[in-house]
């Protein structure tokens, strides 16, 4: 057994698990808050049923954690023990926030049916907000020991630690890997839970059944989107703050050996938007009012093709040797320009606004606005959507391209808040628009092809992929040092593999995944079936 | 009930397809006079395939009118030597396919390099250890205190790059000296916008001074070509031709401050 692999995976499947069964509870919680106050138990209902999922996940996330601490222990003992006499405090609190955390959901999840109506209600509620909470404060601390061993803070050049257990959990990257985290542990949960919906809706035995994991599916959908949205600012945060912490570090992650990593990044993200926005195109052919926008969906498809076209187009291109010869270079005297920043960010905005605008299609698609104002409303939205992507276009190329680099990585905040602006002004406009709006056609959940199921899948399969793949390079970047110029990594495997080969070990681990998760699904299905034995038991008199 | 169509959905997709991979290569390999390469048409092409596949397919109607012909090739009985001729073509072009893919070339194989050093935090030259986080271009300040005296600096600085560097980076700045076609990788091109324009004078201070050999250890080999101008130039000098090399191309240095 190779220890580095052990480790990589074990720690791989530790932070999957964990990544769902952390973010599980936060949209459970919404989720239950909107039953009480809207008084639909469907809401209730569907809250109950992902918490049921993550129960097992939960378990299998304890294990992988107890494996973690064994392999290094038993693999990497001076690391372990160096992480441990900075960390030993926090590590306690730990051991017993987890024991907290587990006695928490258990009573959450057991009490659910107990704890209904009135006051019990709230009791209940304030499970759910303990449970985050522990939850999230776990999340943390194991990310402070990662983000130590990135930027360690309070050591001398020998590793001689001189400080406080608060200075090492604050060190520079932990906050930046903390928004990330917790923003992509949403959408990562809201992906699983959508793979659930998917694999109960494709076999289900009934209308009803279909129709109820339609919806169900189409929330979680909604879930994996909504946190979607944000998340490409707190990757760049993220990296920029890396950038800043250390130029090394960041050249080495984005232009330097890891570079390639980021093109497949940028294809998967790319799988994720399309997918997304395929399943709510599938999803407007619920009604029959939506075939009126039915013409519109390829100018969309266009749009977001095109963006990732520029999204992904690497600076430094893969040549033969005639292209090469060709070419005079690695680099592309036209497509060049799309290799950098300043092109990504004006792509990644409009692959937000677009991925938007087919949400506000598929809301749209089978009402009628009665308001007066409907008109000039749309207008409005119309101005809006038209003068934000001129905005962001501008800021792009001309800051990007023609004023020096402060201005470039500054220029991408007006964009994030062009597009964040877009966002929300719009939909403040819609819903105001069409409150009381006209259905066009009766709503008919559950009819949606397979094919849109499967969107759901590779929704998940790409964000499990996609954090594999993002992980290793975050790891990666610290090279030949387990902790970052502090402590060398001595044992034979302290190089850095190929990509080839770091790829490989990430696909062998999502399969391991998606195979336990395939598990945590049948058994939900397996729990809730009756076998009546007949003839098995002897006759009570 | 679906529409008669003038040309069938199935035949519309592969236009498209066609049109769009044709396209590029129209516009790159002979409207622009700078090749496509295969390696990004291909990635190009994938994502063009999925977006046309799915705005075909999203209604149910789509789907089944792009099946349609599919089905009934396979399924239809008065279809059946259509049939057979496709199921002998298609089995032998995959198979041509796999072939040529797999067939022995004597081109070299492609690289999948990135030549993106990360620079240390310190190294030595010219007997001194400089700190790259806070080494600074000495004459960048006459830029705004003193044009005429910067002027001058660049002049000199073009000089130093006219009789050293020229005959790899090329007279325009743009990689294409007389001797760049006989290295690999070939030499920077400056002009580019994600070249120097991305980088701190600090780094290419610490790229000209050190060399092929000054690389890092990480991700090598380097095989860079590149000379330790150290042994030839003067600091001095290294510094004004990179005043130069920015003042030529138009490009301001990557700096954390603003101006």
């Amino acid at each position: 057994m190779n220890p580095r692999v052990a480790v990589w995976l074990v720690a791989q499947l530790h932070l999957w698990l964990g990544a769902f069964v952390v973010a599980v509870p936060m949209f459970v919680f919404i989720i239950e808050t909107i039953g009480m106050m809207t008084r639909d138990e469907r809401y209730d209902n569907m809250a109950y049923e992902f918490i049921k999922v993550s129960i097992t996940a939960y378990s299998l996330t304890a294990i992988m954690g107890g494996l973690l601490s064994f392999c290094l222990v038993l693999f990497y003992p001076d690391l372990f023990k160096y992480l441990a006499l900075i960390f030993k405090e926090s590590m306690f609190a730990y051991a017993l926030l987890f024991f907290a955390e587990s006695a928490v959901l258990y009573i959450y999840y057991y009490g659910w049916h107990w704890l209904q109506g009135g006051n019990r209600k709230w009791v209940h509620l304030t499970f759910g907000l303990l449970l985050n909470a522990f939850g999230i404060t776990l999340m943390l601390l194991a990310n402070s020991w990662t983000t130590f061993m990135m930027s360690p803070a309070a050591v001398d050049a020998a590793g001689v630690f001189n400080g406080n257990t608060w200075e090492a959990i604050h060190n520079f990257l932990w906050n930046p890997i903390n928004i990330h985290r917790v923003v992509a542990n949403v959408a990562y949960g809201g992906s699983i839970v959508g793979a659930y919906a998917g694999f109960k809706f494709l076999s289900a035995k009934n209308k009803e059944e279909r129709a109820h994991y339609d919806w169900v599916g189409y929330n979680a959908n909604f879930i994996a989107i909504a946190a979607l949205l944000p998340l490409p600012f707190a990757g760049y945060y993220l990296t920029a703050e890396l950038y800043a912490y250390s130029q090394q570090m960041g050249i080495t992650l984005m232009g330097g050996v890891f570079a390639w990593i980021f093109i497949i990044q940028a294809v998967l993200i790319g799988a994720l938007f399309l997918s997304a926005n395929y399943y709510l195109w599938c999803g407007m052919g619920r009604s029959d009012g939506a075939s009126r926008y039915n013409g519109r969906i390829k100018f969309i498809a266009i749009v977001l093709v095109a963006a990732f076209l520029v999204w992904f187009t690497p600076h430094t291109l893969v040549l033969t040797n005639s292209e090469l010869k060709s070419l005079g270079g690695p680099y592309h005297k036209y497509l060049g320009v799309f290799g950098i920043m300043p092109a990504k960010n004006t792509a990644v905005n409009f692959l937000l606004t677009f991925t938007f605008m087919s949400f506000m299609f598929y809301r749209r698609a089978n009402k009628v606005a009665t308001v007066s104002w409907a008109t000039t409303g749309n207008a409005i939205q119309i101005a809006l959507f038209t003068m934000g992507l001129i905005n962001i276009v501008t800021l792009g190329v001309y800051y990007g391209y023609f004023t020096n680099t402060v201005y470039k990585v500054a220029a991408s905040i007006p964009q994030v808040l062009t597009t964040l602006t877009i966002i929300i002004v719009s939909t403040v406009i819609d819903t105001l628009m069409y409150k009381g709006a006209k259905d066009v056609a009766p709503l008919h959940w559950g009819r949606m092809p397979a094919r849109s199921q499967y969107a759901l899948f590779l929704l998940a399969v790409s964000f499990t992929w996609l954090m594999g793949l993002m992980g290793y390079v975050r790891s990666g970047i610290r090279q030949h040092w387990h902790v970052s110029n502090i402590f060398r990594d001595a044992s034979p495997d302290a190089y850095t593999p190929t990509l080839g080969y770091a790829a490989n070990v990430i696909t062998v681990g999502t399969i391991i995944f998606m195979a336990m998760v395939i598990f945590v699904f049948w058994l939900s299905t397996i729990s809730g079936k009756h076998v009546v034995a007949k003839g098995y038991w002897k006759e009570q008199a | 009930m679906t529409k008669k169509r003038l040309i069938p959905r199935l035949l519309q997709l592969v236009l498209i397809i066609i049109g769009v991979y044709f396209g590029f290569i129209l516009l790159f390999d002979v409207a622009l006079h700078q090749i496509i390469p295969k390696s990004l048409l291909t990635m190009y092409m994938l994502f063009v395939v999925a977006g046309t596949a799915m705005v075909f397919t999203f209604t149910e109607e789509g789907a089944q009118e792009l099946v349609g012909p599919i089905k009934a090739l396979v399924e239809d009985p008065s279809k059946k030597m259509i049939r057979n001729v496709v199921f002998v073509i298609v089995p032998l072009l995959a198979g041509y396919y796999t072939y040529t893919s797999m067939l022995p070339s004597f081109e070299a194989p492609m690289e999948l390099r990135t030549i993106h050093p990360a620079p240390p935090s310190k190294f030595k030259a010219f007997g001194k250890s400089y700190n790259l986080t806070t080494l600074q271009n000495p004459y960048r300040k006459f830029e705004k205190e003193d044009p005429a005296k910067f002027k001058g600096l660049v002049k000199e600085g073009g000089d130093v790059y006219i009789k050293n560097c020229q005959y790899c980076h090329g007279d325009k700045l743009d990689g294409n000296g007389p001797y760049a076609s006989g290295l690999n990788p070939t030499p920077l091109n400056f002009q580019d916008v994600g070249t120097i324009a991305q980088l701190q004078e600090s780094f290419l201070f610490w790229r000209i001074s050190t060399g092929g050999p000054g690389l890092p250890q990480e991700a090598a080999p380097w095989i860079s070509a590149m000379p330790v101008w150290q042994d030839y130039l003067t600091e001095d000098e290294i510094w004004k031709v990179i005043l130069f090399l920015y003042n030529y191309t138009g490009r301001a240095p990557r700096s954390w401050a603003n101006e």
